[in-house]
Formats: structure tokens, C-alpha cells, sequence
């Protein structure tokens, strides 16, 4: 393992200093804990707080989309382990402003858990709190038998809705309900060319070929569908966005959001270009986005490989949310 | 079988130990089916217990496991965090009419189900709890039942959590979170005066 970094057991706590520290006009660090909050505190006035959260390592998300029009608060785990109740309860306390809190949660069970917990705190000192479970990556079946999919990239255009729709002045049940409109619309589906290390494990979460790629792989490395040999840009997505017209039936006359997203250790420049091959490839289907973002967003630590995203926007509001500005560290 | 501050403490004190020298060995077993930090965050969240107990001296068998359940919750994240937190927590609970050690683990497991939603044969810790609690129930616990509970767990396919996502290639491993529930009815055992 070769990180730049001091001490694993101190990953967290010194990259949430470091990002306060660094964006002192966006965010700062809830005392006691290693959650952030909006700098502005004005800009949450009479709204409902948005908080999201989840286990490090997916940097920019959660912390990175902290600041007016998105998020109002971040709750920092440790490296892909969900944050504890008491510090999503801080957060849920810090941004409360008497209109309630909701909070957006991934479908992993510790953060399930977690969060659920955190609500039981707050409902305790009657805090109203609402929350959605975010489940877009389709890689996974959707089963009453295992935990469901699992919540990835797709996260982001979540966050962003809900934080423009808040901003608006919306309330919790607006919120609520608009969120649970959302979220049956955005899909997800990952290729990944090799796993992250997480600096306290040390090693690879797994091993693939030096000329081997894996499908449908989460962002905590967990297992796709498919391992295959690494193929031109084009194939790849070919594959991902077959796998997304299955779930999603692509056509013309709807509109769509795109996120093409770098796991952590894919350049820019790949990303581009596989952009670019999604584009020629939704053309076919007589579909030009109509928002599309290309980046690191939602990171799997040094996981190599790309994310794709779509998101059919049924109303024209969602589009207005999602284009919006705000001001954080990384939309 | 009367739980008592000085057993509680000896117990976790044990339970700590073992956590911390299999740390990795834990991690390991997680790797596979999980994400390989089970022994990190179970070691990170005893470590927090024991000096939690040492420094606030808890009066009562109560504030002992309020003070576990809330160091358990506050440091461990992930899964086991609300899980074994909710455990002590419904001990913490239940210890207010009863110091029978049988009885706060029924208590425990009760409240295990209720937060994870798992079930026996999902395998996931519910199935070393479920068979372990009536066996120190009939007082009839021993090494090799504890062993035993935990290997069963090796040809489920796990339902809930990370492991879930694997489906049929989840057989073949053993539940980690099995294994450090097997710690610590072990360390139960070797508690002089608890059973």
C-alpha cells in the first residue's frame, strides 16, 4: 500500500480538517464530532435541513456537496463504515431550524441502521426527521432475500434535488414526497478496472487481471455481475447502457440527466472520451441529455474505473433543480 | 447466572482481549463476503468500552451496560455498531427487573432482531445468538456448541447485509460477525462466577 497519508487510523478526522480548513467559506466541522455544516447559517434559515452522510472514502460526496442550494450538513464515517447515530443526530441538530430535517441514506444495512437510529434520537426531542433510502445501482437484483441494491453515484442527483427543492422553501412532506417521486428514475451501473485499498485494511478489496475488468462492481468494491477482458471504450458502454435501456427503456421523446463518474483513479481524460462514447451511443436512441455532468463525484478511494448514470427527468422542475447554483465545494 | 458489575466488567474486559488478538483474523474472514474491517471496528469499539468502564466505575449493572451500549453505538459504525449497541442497550433495559444473565441476553437477541430484521439461516449473527441463549438458559453452554453455531454459518447463503449481494457464492465462508458473537459467549465462559 503506498497513500500519502499519516497514520490509517487517522484518515477521517485529518481529511475533514483538512477540507474545513481549506473551504472555511462553505463548511465547518460540527464540534465533537466529524460531521460539517454550512458555513452559512443564514442560508438555512426557515428551511428543512438536508443531511446526508455515509462511510469515507467517496470524497467528494457527502462532504464536497455542502453549501447553499444542496446539502446542509455531511455526516463523515470512517472508511466505508456508516457513521455512528450520535454524530448524524448532531448533524440532524445542527441544521434543525423548527421546518424539520430529512436525510438521505444509501441501502447498505449499517447505514440503514445507523440512521434509523439517529431518527429514534431526534423523534426523542421531537425533531421531525424524514429520510429516503437511495438504491440506484442496478447491478444488483432487487430481491426480498438480500439487503436490495445498493446506493451509488446516483446519490448526487438526489442530493441536488432535494437541496435546490429545499432552498425553494419546500417542506419536510413536500420533500419527502418529492424524493420518493425521484428516486424510481435514476439508475446506475459501474465497470470497475481494479479495487480500492482501504488504508486501514491495507490491501486490495479484490484482485482482477492485469488485463481483466469486472461489471456492475459497487463502490465499496463489493462484486458485480461480470468479469471479462478490458475491450475499447465503446464496448464498455455499450454494455452498461444495454444494461440500463433493459431496466430503464431509453427512448426519445423522454428526457434524461447523465453522470458519467470517476472512481478515484481513472483520468479525466478516460472519462471524457467513455462520455463521448456514451453520447454516440444515446444517440441512437434519438436521446441528447438534457444535464450532464463528467467527473469524481461519487469515489470508490483508488478504485479504478467509470460509473454511468442516467436519470429521466418526467418533470420539468427536476431539471430546473438540478441546474440550479450552489455553492459548494465540488458540484 | 446473576450478572454483577465485577462479572460484566471481567467479561468485557475478556471480550476485548479476544476481539483485539483476532483483530485481523476477523478482517480477514470479512474480506471474502464483506468489506474487511469487522475486526478494525469491533477492536476500535472495545477498546472504547473497557476504557469507558474503567474511567466512569459504573454503580450498577445498568449504567454498566448503558455505558457498553452507548461506546458500542458511538465508535463501532457500520452494521455491528447498531447491532451490538442495540444488544447492550436492550440489556441495559431489561437489567431494570432482572439481573439474570439468561434473561438479558433473550432481551439482547430480541433486540438484535428487531434492528437488523434477520432471521435464523440468513446467516448473520442472529443464528449464533439463537442457539447460544438457550443454551446458557439450560446452563448447558460449552466450547463446542459455541463452535459449532459459528460454523453453521459457513454453508448459509448470507440474505442480509454485504454478504447478501454475493447470493450463492456467500457459501463456504464463515459469518464474521458470527465469529466475534462466538468471542463473546466464549469469553462468558471463561468469566469465573458469570454462568
Amino acid at each position: 500500500m503506498k497513500k500519502i497519508i499519516n497514520n490509517p487510523h487517522d484518515v477521517v478526522p485529518e481529511m475533514v480538517e483538512g477540507m474545513v480548513r481549506s473551504y472555511p467559506q462553505y463548511i465547518e466541522k460540527i464540534e465533537g464530532t466529524e460531521a460539517v455544516v454550512r458555513a452559512n447559517k443564514d442560508s438555512m434559515k426557515g428551511k428543512v435541513g438536508i443531511v446526508s452522510g455515509g462511510g469515507s472514502g467517496h470524497e467528494p460526496t457527502h462532504a464536497g456537496f455542502v453549501g447553499e442550494g444542496m446539502l446542509s450538513a455531511a455526516v463523515c464515517g470512517q472508511v466505508f463504515t456508516s457513521p455512528t447515530p450520535d454524530q448524524i443526530y448532531a448533524a440532524i441538530k445542527a441544521v434543525n431550524q423548527g421546518q424539520g430535517v430529512f436525510l438521505v441514506v444509501k441501502n447498505y444495512s449499517g447505514d440503514v441502521m445507523n440512521f434509523d437510529m439517529a431518527k429514534d434520537l431526534a423523534s426523542m426531542d421531537n425533531i421531525p426527521v424524514k429520510s429516503i433510502v437511495v438504491d440506484d445501482d442496478i447491478a444488483v437484483e432487487n430481491s426480498l432475500y438480500t439487503q436490495g441494491r445498493r446506493g451509488v453515484a446516483g446519490t448526487l442527483f438526489m442530493h441536488k434535488i432535494l437541496g435546490a427543492a429545499a432552498q425553494n422553501g419546500a417542506s419536510l412532506d413536500e420533500i419527502d414526497k418529492l424524493a420518493h417521486t425521484v428516486l424510481p428514475n435514476i439508475k446506475t451501473i459501474a465497470v470497475a478496472l481494479s479495487a480500492a485499498t482501504n488504508p486501514e485494511v491495507g490491501k486490495p478489496g479484490f484482485v482482477l487481471k492485469e488485463d481483466e475488468i469486472e461489471y456492475g462492481v459497487g463502490i465499496h468494491s463489493e462484486p458485480g455481475y461480470r468479469r471479462e477482458k478490458i475491450k475499447p471504450s465503446k464496448e464498455l458502454v455499450n454494455e452498461l447502457v444495454g444494461k440500463l435501456d433493459q431496466e430503464m427503456h431509453l427512448e426519445g421523446d423522454k428526457k434524461y440527466a447523465c453522470l458519467v463518474n470517476g472512481m478515484g483513479a481513472t483520468p479525466l481524460m478516460e472519462q471524457y472520451i467513455f462520455a463521448n462514447d456514451v453520447l454516440n451511443k444515446l444517440e441512437k436512441f434519438d436521446i441528447k441529455p438534457s444535464f450532464m455532468k463528467v467527473g469524481n463525484y461519487m469515489t470508490s478511494i483508488d478504485m479504478a474505473g467509470i460509473s454511468l448514470t442516467l436519470f429521466e427527468i418526467k418533470d420539468d422542475k427536476w431539471l430546473e433543480y438540478l441546474k440550479m447554483p450552489v455553492e459548494t465545494i465540488a458540484w | 447466572m446473576t450478572l454483577t458489575v465485577d462479572t460484566l466488567t471481567t467479561w468485557m474486559n475478556k471480550f476485548g482481549e479476544k476481539v483485539s488478538e483476532n483483530k485481523q483474523h476477523l478482517s480477514d474472514l470479512d474480506t471474502p463476503i464483506g468489506d474487511g474491517d469487522h475486526g478494525f471496528n469491533m477492536d476500535r469499539g472495545m477498546k472504547a468500552v473497557n476504557e469507558k468502564l474503567a474511567a466512569s466505575k459504573p454503580q450498577d449493572v445498568t449504567a454498566g451496560l448503558k455505558t457498553i451500549a452507548m461506546a458500542l453505538i458511538s465508535t463501532v459504525g457500520g452494521a455491528s455498531g447498531p447491532l451490538y449497541g442495540t444488544a447492550f442497550l436492550e440489556m441495559a433495559k431489561k437489567s431494570s427487573s432482572t439481573d439474570d444473565l439468561s434473561e438479558l441476553l433473550e432481551a439482547a437477541l430480541a433486540g438484535i432482531k428487531m434492528r437488523g430484521g434477520a432471521k435464523p439461516g440468513d446467516k448473520t449473527l442472529v443464528d449464533v445468538w439463537e442457539v447460544l441463549v438457550p443454551e446458557v438458559k439450560n446452563g448447558s453452554l460449552d466450547k463446542d456448541k459455541i463452535k459449532k453455531a459459528v460454523e453453521s454459518t459457513k454453508d448459509m447463503v448470507a440474505k442480509k447485509g454485504r454478504a447478501s449481494y454475493l447470493g450463492e457464492r456467500s457459501k463456504g465462508h464463515i459469518d464474521p460477525g458470527s465469529e466475534s458473537s462466538g468471542y463473546l459467549f466464549e469469553t462468558m465462559l471463561e468469566t469465573e462466577g458469570l454462568l
